[in-house]
């Protein structure tokens, strides 16, 4: 699950991570009052929406108006904030249509001496949280990766232990931080890195992290992601989700305990198993075909979620026809019929539907299936499914 | 000969009185499992498909002799169900559970590695060693005992291939699902060690997935110390990249995780690599082919 900048801040700030002040503002009278409060001679304007890339991004409605802005008097914050504000705001993960600005964080400036980049993941190849810097802050750090790894420095820490003080030294001396900034990162980090643990975060990523000409260490900038798996233990900070950010198709996928991600082709797949349905994609666009979605419905779902998982499917403009391929398992494929039958009835067919089912229970499915007399493409095994459910296109 | 588990294995359910605890307990003693026992605490005494429940792991290894688990409880409890079973000194911990929080199973990994107990999983389908064997989810009927060694970090594309293989007459000594989740018990490493050092495995069939470098690091352990007959099969080939895989996941492995990469890594161990989820069970006839020539 993915939160605003300005909530993120807001969990670091409590938990002793240095942020700079700044107050939210959903109003253009509310960022001109809050620039006021702030009391500097300048403040940045920033629109809040899940995505990155925000600075470099552009609001439709207002192509010359960026996501985020210095701004030098409370007249104009005002102005800014009027143009992002209800504005979609276009950037590199957003897409053509941008996301909508419901609120704009103004922030106090403050004085950069160098900016840094510092990341928390947990690494699968040391089974644990890895705590990561580099000296090349404000930039794209996947491009640090790629061309200079070796301006990446990581810290593996236990997560009950949490990052002790000589890692977060030993981080501060290959960054080059001198004096009284070592003290700082290492409060900064060991701070960040409890959070982490704390809220079972997925990521969290400051960037940039500055280092001011005083020498203290502030993040300017704050992502975090948390572990969906553990939000059962954290209805805290269930409280900020912001469901005007989820796609609606994977949010409604969500409550139904499905897992969906859409894409651009016309193949609806169902299908149980995230690498079955992986591999689903991969042999209809082996067979020509494009995906429409990826749809894993796990493998305790009910008739009432497969249904709903029909729904969705069908519900999907782009979709032109519709591949079913279950594997039972967990899953019996009786389940599947099931939810074929009720969707055939409660929603109705409009494209050609392809069924391939193996496993539990799948000679009472595939009886069920015949016995329907609905008009149902059935398939042999993968290739066949493939072909048939591209031919169903073309034809 | 087999892998991790055979006909002599004797199997506990944590988590027996639930729904799918039930289910399975069933299906894994309809195939043949010696299913001695369940635990639920609270609920010592009870029966469930004809085997005694016990309140904690150690009293049913206790009275049961069980040398394997199989776990059923919700995500939550995962954790403290596997290390009970490590503390009651199982050597073989099968966890089936998936959406365990991944910081559980960060803290778990580490008590795990300073025991003598294996965990396969979470969130996978189980262990197979076809008509002997079978603690887990999967459909026991399209396996076959034989000379291929399966594992998998997918459930369902396991199957898929077994069925492949049981229908060009292929049979399988043990197959392995390791789970889906960032961090598992079992790596690929430690099953391409076990299955070289089996007698009864001739060839193995790997299914990876984009994402991490436990396949880059399967390749580099087969050029160095595999003599068996490896094919592969990525899935994932067809997902558009930063949909699927986490943003930072791709930067602490440096730009790796792609589909390209991997089975670029793969064919340059040697490895005949599927280049259609269909085309998995002919892609290891070939890779035994292709080793008889050699």
């Amino acid at each position: 699950m993915k939160i605003h900048e300005f909530q993120a801040k807001e969990i670091l700030r409590k938990a002793g991570v240095a942020v700079p002040r700044s107050i939210v503002a959903r109003s253009p009278e509310e960022a001109f009052a809050a620039f006021k409060e702030l009391g500097g001679p300048l403040a940045v304007v920033k629109a809040q929406i899940h995505a990155g890339g925000r600075g470099k991004g552009t609001i439709k409605e207002h192509p010359q108006q960026h996501g985020v802005q210095l701004v030098k008097s409370a007249e104009e914050a005002k102005k800014v904030a009027a143009n992002l504000l209800g504005g979609h705001l276009i950037t590199i993960q957003t897409g053509a249509t941008g996301q909508k600005v419901n609120q704009v964080l103004v922030e106090e400036g403050c004085d950069i001496g160098r900016e840094l980049y510092l990341g928390i993941v947990v690494d699968r190849a040391a089974a644990g949280p890895v705590l990561m810097v580099s000296s090349e802050g404000g930039m794209n750090i996947e491009e640090v990766a790629e061309k200079t790894p070796e301006l990446i420095f990581k810290e593996a820490f236990y997560p009950d232990l949490g990052l002790m003080p000589y890692q977060a030294r030993k981080l501060a001396n290959l960054l080059g931080l001198k004096g009284a900034s070592i003290r700082s990162a290492e409060k900064f980090m060991q701070a960040l890195c409890r959070v982490f643990v704390k809220s079972d975060c997925s990521l969290a990523e400051i960037n940039p992290l500055v280092v001011t000409k005083a020498g203290d260490l502030i993040a300017l900038d704050a992502k975090m992601t948390f572990d969906d798996n553990a939000m059962f233990r954290h209805k805290d900070l269930e409280e900020l989700r912001d469901l005007s950010e989820e796609e609606p198709t994977e949010e409604r996928a969500g409550k139904a305990g499905l897992s969906y991600v859409k894409l651009d082709g016309n193949i609806g797949c169902l299908v149980n198993g995230a690498g079955l349905a992986m591999s689903t994609m991969d042999l209809i666009k082996l067979h020509g075909g494009e995906p429409a979605n990826f749809l894993d419905v796990g493998g305790g779902a009910n008739v009432d979620q497969v249904t709903e998982a029909f729904r969705i499917l069908l519900d999907d403009k782009n979709t032109k026809a519709v591949l079913v391929n279950i594997f039972g398992g967990i899953m019996r494929c009786t389940t599947i019929a099931s939810a074929v039958l009720e969707a055939y009835e409660k929603v109705g067919f409009n494209v050609p539907l392809v069924v391939r089912l193996e496993g539990t229970e799948v000679e009472q499915a595939r009886k069920m299936l015949a016995e329907s007399k609905l008009n149902i493409i059935s398939a042999e095994g993968l290739t066949d499914a493939a072909k048939k459910v591209v031919a169903s296109i073309s034809a | 000969m087999s892998i991790l588990i055979n006909k002599n294995t004797r199997v506990i359910c944590q988590g027996i009185t639930g729904k799918v605890g039930q289910f399975h307990t069933k299906g894994c003693k309809d195939y043949g499992t010696q299913m001695v026992g369940g635990v639920t605490p609270g609920k010592a005494g009870e029966t469930v498909e004809g085997v005694p429940v016990f309140d904690t792991v150690a009293e049913a290894v206790k009275q049961t002799g069980a040398d394997a688990t199989m776990i059923f409880v919700p995500p939550a409890f995962t954790a403290d169900a596997i290390l009970e079973a490590i503390d009651a000194g199982i050597p073989t911990v099968i966890a089936i559970t998936e959406g365990v929080p991944v910081l559980d199973m960060v803290r778990v990994y580490d008590l795990l590695k300073r025991s003598n107990s294996r965990l396969i999983g979470p969130n996978c389908p189980g262990v197979i060693t076809p008509e002997e064997c079978k603690i887990g989810i999967m459909p026991g009927y399209i396996h076959k005992k034989g000379p291929v060694g399966v594992m998998s970090r997918s459930g369902t594309l396991t199957y898929e291939a077994v069925w492949q293989l049981t229908s060009l007459g292929l049979g399988q000594s043990t197959c392995v699902g390791l789970g889906g989740d960032p961090i598992v018990g079992t790596s690929f490493i430690d099953l391409l060690k076990l299955y070289e050092a089996d007698p009864a495995t001739e060839a193995i069939m790997m299914m990876g997935e984009i994402g991490g470098t436990a396949e880059e690091e399967a390749a580099a352990y087969v050029k160095q110390h595999v003599t068996k007959p490896v094919a592969a099969f990525i899935a994932g080939r067809a997902a558009p990249p930063g949909k699927r895989m986490g943003h930072a996941g791709a930067i602490i492995s440096g730009g790796k995780g792609t589909a390209k990469e991997k089975v670029a890594a793969l064919e340059a161990a040697g490895i005949e690599v599927a280049e259609s989820p269909a085309d998995m069970g002919t892609a290891l006839q070939r890779a035994i082919a292709r080793k008889r020539r050699a």
